[in-house]
């Protein structure tokens, strides 16, 4: 019980002590605000843009397109052919005459396919194949690229392998930004305690010589990094969110003349959460060792 | 209570400050530390105080060893002493009343029972009624009896005192000891270094001489 008001009145007077020096509060939380804010910001926009690859990846096949005007038999001949093949899992055929009822049926395109007289179309083939692996799926593309009467072959997930990778670079960026930024932030708290400790030796002085254990005072400076990080989450948290409004309201525009649906995400809950744990962490880590440098540079030998 | 067995202290530089200490000091005792300024008083009771650990031989106080003590053990024996210092070492960003709070803090003492007893302290030693001062503000024996009540706020069973008359006048020395003398009358035991003449014919008790170092 005694402990839990002692870390009540700590609490309490370290709160004292961040309303008392307004102006550097504030300066500091939005430092560690902006430095935080950036690998967040990165953050949520890699998910959102993830997010859109997810709706678009189906299994990955490959398409192929036979040259129009070949005959009715001979197209299913090549299917056929295509479904004795030891790779190939199975095949969809795509008639010339569906494709094209699907493609006046897509919103965006209607106008244009309206004005056309006969349908441009191919038959075309979807081949789905045994193994899902990239340079098994791109032998595979280059074996069918060989067969006659195939006017083009395509293999659709090859933009999906492109975008994961870019997205794979993206999430290293982010990680060595934030990795980066973390040690900025302890190394703030690291200086802001330093500064406080030296305007607080005699205190740390006297209350050693009096029998306070490290723990005792490493307690207050604990509890000044750790809210100082907490609001410095709070604020990067804050800056992230106004950010995506801005950008989501730009983007909204854009997304229209596209007729795609795309936005940024904000920061979910789970996310925020980890956010704000993460650094109310980082402020205590530094205080931590701010403090513990000193309690060692006093120890006497 | 406090025993020093052949204790040397050196400092590194090679200047000696303790020489062969034995003795021994028992539950309950006042006992005066004697001797010329630089015979090493203070180096003898930061060595209680676990402040500095001896060279060599072995300080027992309350049966721990001060030479193999582990750092952790220290803040317990600590808050087992009271400690007043010739300098004070108040701390002048708060009250008189918070000065005297401060052990009872770091003991962990619930508050309304802390503030009861750093009350009692305060009129111990006759500052009462100055309880919200700043330290700053007060005299330089009113400063000494502070220290002291910081001292005895958590009732320690040993006082250590380094020169708690050092800078006072005759008439403020023997308010303090009188102070001290109360202690000794209800069990506590008493290590005060001085080089007081007047204090030591006023209030006899034991006393440690120190002449560089050693004992005479």
């Amino acid at each position: 019980m005694s402990t839990i008001i002692e870390h009540m009145r700590v609490l309490r007077a370290t709160l004292l002590r961040l309303l008392l020096t307004p102006n550097a509060t504030l300066l500091n939380v939005l430092i560690i605000g902006i430095a935080l804010s950036l690998p967040v910001g990165g953050y949520v926009i890699l998910k959102s843009v993830q997010s859109l690859t997810g709706q678009l990846t189906d299994t990955p096949q490959i398409s192929v397109f036979i040259k129009v005007g070949t005959g009715a038999a001979e197209v299913s001949r090549i299917g056929d052919k295509l479904k004795q093949n030891a790779q190939i899992d199975r095949v969809e055929f795509i008639p010339r005459d569906v494709a094209f009822k699907r493609l006046q049926q897509s919103t965006e395109l209607s106008e244009v396919i309206g004005d056309l007289s006969q349908n441009p179309l191919p038959d075309a083939y979807i081949v789905y194949p045994k193994t899902t692996e990239a340079t098994a799926m791109e032998s595979l593309r280059d074996e069918l690229k060989t067969w006659p009467l195939f006017d083009h072959v395509q293999l659709d997930s090859a933009w999906v392998h492109r975008l994961e990778a870019v997205l794979g670079f993206g999430r290293l960026a982010v990680a060595i930004l934030a990795g980066l930024l973390s040690f900025a932030l302890i190394a703030i708290t690291f200086n802001t305690i330093r500064l406080q400790i030296l305007t607080r030796c005699d205190e740390i002085e006297v209350a050693k010589l009096i029998g306070a254990s490290d723990a005792f005072i490493r307690r207050p400076f604990l509890y000044f990094g750790l809210t100082q990080g907490l609001l410095g989450g709070i604020a990067a948290w804050l800056i992230v969110f106004a950010s995506m409004l801005l950008l989501n309201q730009y983007l909204a525009d854009l997304s229209a003349i596209y007729s795609s649906e795309f936005r940024l995400l904000s920061l979910s809950i789970a996310d925020g959460t980890a956010l704000l744990g993460f650094s109310a962490y980082l402020g205590w880590l530094g205080a931590w060792f701010s403090v513990s440098q000193h309690l060692w540079q006093i120890e006497p030998r | 209570m406090i025993q020093f067995n052949q204790v040397y202290k050196r400092y590194p530089g090679g200047h000696e400050a303790l020489r062969d200490l034995s003795f021994e000091i028992n539950e309950g005792e006042m006992v005066y530390l004697t001797g010329h300024s630089g015979a090493g008083k203070s180096t003898l009771l930061k060595l209680i105080a676990a402040i500095e650990r001896p060279t060599s031989g072995s300080v027992l106080v309350k049966g721990q060893n001060i030479r193999s003590i582990k750092r952790e053990a220290i803040p317990a024996l600590r808050r087992n002493l009271g400690l007043i210092f010739q300098d004070h070492k108040l701390l002048f960003d708060r009250s008189a009343f918070d000065n005297v709070m401060l052990p009872l803090q770091i003991g962990g003492f619930d508050h309304r029972e802390s503030a009861k007893r750093a009350r009692a302290a305060l009129d111990k030693v006759g500052l009462l009624a100055r309880e919200k001062a700043n330290p700053i503000s007060l005299s330089g024996g009113e400063q000494q009896r502070l220290c002291i009540a910081r001292a005895i706020v958590t009732r320690p069973s040993i006082l250590l005192a380094d020169e708690p008359t050092g800078n006072l006048d005759s008439d403020y020395a023997n308010e303090i000891m009188h102070i001290f003398k109360s202690f000794h009358q209800v069990g506590v035991t008493l290590l005060i270094s001085t080089h007081t003449k007047n204090v030591l014919t006023h209030f006899p008790a034991r006393e440690l001489h120190l002449n560089q170092g050693a004992l005479l």
